[in-house]
């Protein structure tokens, strides 16, 4: 079974805060981090391959350094990796990006299954993982719990809902994304470890995916960010004060008028 | 591209410290660029000097950009209801649409939906579009995707809205990238923008810790999604006119490769937090699962429902269906009493619309603070006992 996870670098969204003087995003501290939900993708992925024999490729598209996230990968189980990196690429939405990576699926020839995560921290969009199904005409199932059985030939899963959850077959070749419930992902071994100081991981351009160039980046990209703010907090608070049953006679004053 | 004039360039160094990736370095004359560079703009709009710019090859302009007219929400019903959050986008879609000095429609997909049409008149829509067919009882990804991109190629509606639901969120990307169009999740505000009549879609982005504005400038329609709780419906109007026009759904339409064996609803609590008055939510400061006992007392005595930061769900002390924020469910009640919650943006922007927050915690600077309509600086254990006798005394009073 020929799997592939895709896996975003992101920075670590709790510590991402904007200058308030500046109204840019503060660098200061942020680390880069592979996106969790695509860890327990890539977990998924091993697992299947573990079962079922096959390889798991894992891909990114981003700045070089995002090769750290695709060497961690191999460290956790991937057998190999491809980095889709090209200034062409810069300022890319999800629908760019959903293009970028199903040109560079595509290069990959038979794929079973293509597995993301739910959705990227940084963005939160979950828009990428049914975008590359679509460009690829792949049937697909969001936010998968749980893999209840698998073959070589489907795979039966659970997908969740606001009020519960499906339980849906699908045939290969087919694209999931995946929730943190799905597994506990393993730490890397020693030898991933090993292997992934070692190998080497290709780089495609946009000439190598064979890509339109009015479909990526910025120019490929529909939305626009016309600017970013701080979230605002309200004025009107009221702090009791004295002693607990005292702030505790004077909010039930208040309330009553609710109840 | 980024384009750098060095003639301009006064290697002052602004654009190096503001850029969040580290792109952009300062050399003997002028500044160079790396792969790092998102296009994200923060160094343009930091240049005092307008030596940058960013510079974009040319995009495709659609062709029948201007056919495209009104506002379209995509309704959704399950197990026989429609979903409150439709008659949300309803009461949203109504404003915008106004503003435009259009149309407003709702789609509803499903089997037996006939009888709905009423109701999401009565919600504010001019226009229902059905699309009745066996096929269309169970959601099923590309079935709902590929009959949804025919009605909105049909009708050209200029923005398309739907539920940031399990449903909306996983259809709707797929809707998108085939009728290549932009569209924004989780929206927490939409307007149109005077100038030029664009839809403008705010969000929040990096877990709430930022809010992003966002248009669609070249492509038709303008596609968003928006959370439940985040609007607010219309009052029903049963005097509203509207029609109601059945869609014609092709046989092959409805065929799928993917197959849905069972259903489940969930038997956990059935209590829905986005459909109570009153939440009272415990979190971390509680110190164990037994807080929620305390908890669940307050709520009681309230006849409130009980919710949870994801530090307490985390911890394993309620389930995940009882969480509040980014990660979990936008609320918004009357009235909600946020005990032993430190106030993280990400949990903040889960519940922060609500009409009156009561923050109870002992840290008198917790941010939690900054949000609250009411706060008690104290020791829950003891706040909370005292709160209950004293409601408790009031009713008996009355
Ligand atoms: C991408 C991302 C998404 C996230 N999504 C969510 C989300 O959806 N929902 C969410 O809630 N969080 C979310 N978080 C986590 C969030 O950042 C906080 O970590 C979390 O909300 C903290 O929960 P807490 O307030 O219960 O715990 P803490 O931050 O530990 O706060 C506990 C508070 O209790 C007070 N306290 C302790 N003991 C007592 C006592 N005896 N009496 C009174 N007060 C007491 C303390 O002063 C403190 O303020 C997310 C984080 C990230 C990075
Ligand atoms: N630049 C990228 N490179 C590789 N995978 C990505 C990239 N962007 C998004 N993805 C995948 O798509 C999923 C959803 O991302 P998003 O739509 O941005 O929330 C992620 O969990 C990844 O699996």
């Amino acid at each position: 079974m020929n799997i592939v996870v895709c896996i975003k670098q992101v920075p670590d969204a709790k510590d991402v805060r904007l200058d308030p003087e500046t109204n840019t995003l503060a660098r200061e501290g942020v680390e880069s981090i592979m996106n969790p939900y695509d860890r327990h993708a890539l977990e998924e992925a091993v697992t299947l391959k573990e079962q079922h024999g096959g390889t798991v490729t894992v891909i990114s598209m981003g700045p070089p350094q995002a090769e750290d996230v695709l060497r961690e990968a191999i460290a956790c189980g991937a057998d190999q990796a491809l980095l889709v990196s090209d200034r062409a690429f810069a300022g890319a939405d999800t629908w760019a990006t959903s293009y970028t990576l199903a040109k560079a699926i595509e290069t990959l020839g038979n794929v079973d299954l293509t597995l993301c995560g739910k959705q990227a921290i940084d963005g939160d969009t979950a828009q990428v993982g049914p975008g590359i199904a679509c460009r690829l005409g792949l049937p697909f199932i969001t936010c998968v719990q749980k893999t209840r059985q698998s073959s070589s030939e489907s795979i039966t899963v659970e997908r969740m809902m606001d009020d519960g959850f499906d339980v849906i077959q699908v045939p290969f070749p087919a694209l999931l994304t995946v929730v943190k419930d799905i597994n506990e992902p393993r730490v890397a071994s020693l030898k991933g470890k090993m292997k992934a100081k070692k190998v080497k991981i290709p780089t495609l351009s946009a000439d190598d995916i064979k890509a339109e160039p009015q479909n990526l980046g910025l120019a490929g990209s529909p939305t626009q960010v016309v600017c970013v703010f701080s979230p605002e907090a309200r004025g009107d608070r009221t702090l009791f004060s004295g002693t607990v049953e005292e702030q505790v006679d004077q909010l039930v004053q208040e309330l009553k008028a609710h109840f | 591209m980024l384009k750098i004039d060095c003639d301009k360039c006064i290697v002052c160094g602004i654009c190096e410290s503001t850029c969040p990736f580290d792109a952009i370095h300062v050399e003997e004359d002028c500044v160079v660029v790396n792969d790092n560079c998102t296009l994200c703009g923060a160094c343009v709009d930091n240049c005092e000097v307008e030596a940058l710019s960013i510079e974009v090859a040319d995009k495709k302009v659609q062709d029948d950009f201007a056919d495209w007219a009104g506002v379209m929400v995509f309704g959704e019903c399950r197990h026989g209801a429609i979903a409150p959050v439709t008659y949300e986008l309803l009461g949203v879609g109504r404003k915008l649409a106004d503003t435009r000095g259009v149309a407003l429609s709702v789609v509803l997909l499903g089997k037996n939906i006939a009888g709905y049409s009423d109701s999401l008149i009565a919600g504010g829509a001019d226009y229902v579009y059905l699309a009745e067919h066996d096929g269309l009882e169970q959601f099923r990804e590309d079935v709902y995707g590929h009959v949804l991109e025919g009605i909105i190629r049909g009708k050209k509606p200029e923005i398309v809205l739907a539920g940031a639901t399990a449903i909306g969120r996983s259809v709707i990307p797929f809707v998108a990238t085939l009728i290549d169009a932009g569209l924004t999740a989780d929206c927490t505000r939409l307007e149109i923008r005077e100038s030029d009549g664009m839809l403008l879609q705010t969000r929040p982005a990096f877990g709430g810790n930022i809010m992003a504005t966002i248009v669609c400038p070249d492509t038709r329609p303008q596609m968003a999604t928006v959370r439940p709780k985040v609007m607010a419906a219309l009052e029903f109007d049963g005097s509203r006119v509207g029609s109601v026009e059945s869609i014609d759904v092709q046989p092959n339409a409805v065929s799928s490769k993917i197959e849905i064996l069972e259903t489940v609803v969930s038997d956990q609590e059935q209590v829905n937090i986005q459909e109570v008055e009153t939440l009272v939510a415990g979190g971390r400061g509680l110190d164990s699962a037994k807080g929620f006992e305390l908890i669940r007392e307050l709520a009681d005595e309230l006849g409130a429902a009980v919710a949870a930061s994801r530090a307490a769900v985390d911890a394993g002390w309620i389930p995940y269906p009882h969480q509040v924020g980014q990660t979990g469910k936008t609320v918004n009640p009357k009235v909600y009493i946020a005990c032993g919650i430190s106030g993280a943006i990400q949990h903040a922007v889960g519940m922060q619309s609500a009409d009156i927050v009561v923050a109870i915690n002992r840290d008198p600077n917790a941010p939690i603070f900054d949000f609250a309509t009411y706060g008690i600086v104290g020791d829950l254990y003891d706040v909370i006992p005292a709160l209950i006798k004293r409601i408790q005394e009031v009713k008996s009073e009355s």
